[in-house]
């Protein structure tokens, strides 16, 4: 705290410093506005064009063909929804378990390690265990891998989210209704549950945007499939497989489409996080 | 879930069931409603468990499907620079360099403007501003993988190989020793173009997490230096930052073991070349961006453990950095404030 008190000089000096601490500040935060406007900028430039109603309508098709993105779009949908099947029971009775029941276990204490862990972990050795456990087994890839996959991205994010929400019901609550004879499951169910519940559905809405533009874990379970496919015993394709092989090709048409595919990815992708975002804020002001 | 199953329960009557001033009487009897307790703690319990479950089989099973490499190899898989599918020898120091450089150049670049963020929504930013300056960042995390790889190779490399790279080796490749770091031929793609695709990445997760540590300072501490005379940038200095500094680094660290795991961003941009050179700007790869590219024509049962390996590696590496920025977050938490990072 020396440089609190003293001389003229060293005033000026941290006048100075602090001016060009905050110009620093300001430009890094205009950088980063800048950089999100920069990438949607360019999405929508370069994918707009793209998105036809052939873009819709067709499955994709090879380089110089018309075609769209139909099967992707589908496969996709299909292997989000079913991996958000599973991992949403599981999350939130994992997160029960560790807001409610197990709250001051020391288990649960290395359980929320892990799960920490596990929101975190590389999603393509995620790819890899699926591929170990299921394609392999099974000789051949299938949506059904791809969904597995992406359920076990999506639990980490729910379980977190909701012990996160359950941890504010404030005790005097539960107190409460355990006062009025209630059974803890009943508790939790219809008091505690249903007081966070903007909050629990905002987590499955992340994890929902997670999955929905995760690519890694899909290259070697889901595979692709260049047809249109509602059997997920199948090799399925995605969106963002799809876009994967498309912008590295060098075809111009596929480029075209998988800046296509880029800007519907983003704009699902962002929407479901601003609808979870306002979700939550709602909340915290009420 | 939990609701069906209770409806099912106690179907007399739904109403005052689902009413918060419940009566137990008024439903089925209680014993049926003690004894679903226990099933619905069970249940909650084993899905819980159910993440330690999923976490050691991932370790598990890439550990044994790596071990035919491991066996193969020994440990001259973690230090031969060598990646020949052609006569099946491989060795993972290549991508474990490439992983490890970008993701430690993408940590010096991101940090600083994500700390600058930081700085900037917590003490100059009026409330009208720092919201969707906050939200903006926010959403750049967002952003899936993918889409920084097609933004970084069909909009970022042209950049790096036309304007960056020749501008930055003209001033700074004369230079002995630090020259080499700029020399080379312009491909675009790159170690160096992916670090700032990784940079940016991660950008978001440090600037929130950051943003949230600065908040738990007491204003009070900060308020009594201001009535010393202190500027802003002396109680960021002085005051805030010494109090997270530990929880800080955490975040950092945390930052780190995402940038390591990256994959679809990476793959875009590296270059994909298993080699080692000096150069910033010269191709290279990482694990990830490797297994991405390789697994799925890998043929031969050693290629394919091999990727296992590098996977397994990575695997281990990101746990423990994960592991360790967790703790110093904790840290924080147990002494001061009751909020868990990101």
């Amino acid at each position: 705290m020396a440089a609190f008190s003293g001389a003229f000089g060293i005033q000026r000096r941290r006048v100075y410093m602090d001016r060009f601490a905050r110009f620093l500040a300001i430009s890094a935060s205009g950088l980063g506005v800048a950089l999100l406007a920069a990438i949607l900028a360019t999405l929508i430039a370069k994918g707009w064009d793209a998105l036809s109603s052939a873009f819709f309508l067709l499955p994709t098709s090879a380089p110089g063909q018309q075609g769209g993105m139909l099967n992707a779009m589908i496969g996709s949908l299909m292997m989000s929804a079913l991996g958000m099947a599973v991992a949403i029971p599981m999350g939130i009775l994992a997160g029960i378990h560790l807001a409610e029941y197990g709250r001051a276990a020391r288990s649960s204490t290395a359980l929320r390690f892990l799960n920490d862990i596990l929101l975190s972990a590389p999603s393509i050795c995620i790819g890899m265990f699926v591929y170990e456990i299921l394609v392999r087994p099974m000789h051949g890839f299938s949506g059904y891998a791809g969904a597995c996959a992406l359920a076990i991205i999506a639990l980490p994010v729910i379980v977190r989210t909701t012990e996160d929400m359950l941890a504010l019901v404030p005790d005097r609550l539960r107190e409460a209704a355990f006062a009025l004879g209630s059974p803890q499951w009943h508790v939790i169910v219809f008091v505690c549950s249903r007081l966070v519940r903007s909050g629990i559905v905002t987590g499955v809405l992340l994890a929902a945007s997670r999955i929905v533009g995760e690519t890694a874990p899909l290259l070697f379970t889901a595979l692709n499939n260049q047809y249109l496919s509602f059997d997920l015993s199948k090799p399925t394709a995605s969106l963002t497989v799809t876009i994967f092989h498309y912008a590295m090709s060098p075809y111009d048409d596929w480029h075209k489409m998988a800046w296509g595919g880029a800007l519907l990815v983003t704009f699902t992708v962002l929407a479901m996080n601003v609808v979870a975002r306002v979700m939550t804020s709602g909340r915290r002001n009420t | 879930m939990g609701k069906m199953l209770a409806r099912l329960f106690a179907a007399s009557d739904e109403r005052s069931c689902a009413s918060l001033a419940w009566s137990s009487w008024r439903c089925l009897p209680r014993l049926a409603a003690a004894r679903f307790d226990f099933v619905f703690r069970s249940m909650s319990a084993l899905c819980a468990v159910g993440v330690f479950v999923t976490l050691s089989a991932v370790l598990i099973v890439l550990a044994i499907a790596a071990w035919p490499a491991f066996q193969a190899f020994g440990p001259k898989f973690f230090v031969a620079d060598v990646w020949n599918p052609v006569t099946d020898s491989f060795g993972a120091l290549s991508s474990v360099f490439g992983t490890v450089v970008t993701a430690f150049l993408a940590m010096a670049i991101a940090v600083p403007i994500a700390y600058g963020i930081a700085f900037f929504l917590t003490q100059l930013a009026p409330a009208w501003l720092a919201r969707p300056v906050a939200i903006a960042v926010e959403l750049l995390a967002g952003i899936p993988s993918i889409i920084y790889g097609m933004w970084g190779l069909l909009a970022l490399a042209p950049f790096v190989r036309h304007s960056l790279q020749p501008t930055l080796e003209s001033f700074l490749g004369p230079i002995p020793v630090i020259g080499s770091l700029f020399r080379g031929p312009c491909y675009g793609v790159g170690i160096m173009t992916a670090s700032w695709i990784l940079a940016i990445m991660v950008l978001p997760y440090v600037a929130t997490f950051l943003r949230e540590i600065f908040e738990t300072v007491p204003d009070m501490l900060k308020e009594s230096a201001y009535a010393l005379g202190a500027t802003t940038w002396d109680v960021m200095s002085q005051v805030i930052m010494p109090y997270v500094r530990v929880a800080a680094m955490g975040g950092v660290v945390l930052g780190l073991g995402r940038a390591l795991g990256e994959t679809m961003a990476v793959t875009f941009v590296v270059g994909n070349a298993h080699r080692i050179s000096p150069s910033l700007f010269a191709p290279g790869t990482t694990i990830s961006s490797t297994i991405a590219n390789e697994f799925n024509e890998a043929t031969g049962a050693l290629y394919t453990s091999s990727l296992l390996a590098l996977g397994l590696i990575l695997f281990v590496i990101t746990f423990l950095v994960l592991a360790a920025g967790r703790l110093l977050v904790r840290m924080l938490d147990k002494d001061r404030t009751g909020m868990r990072g990101r």
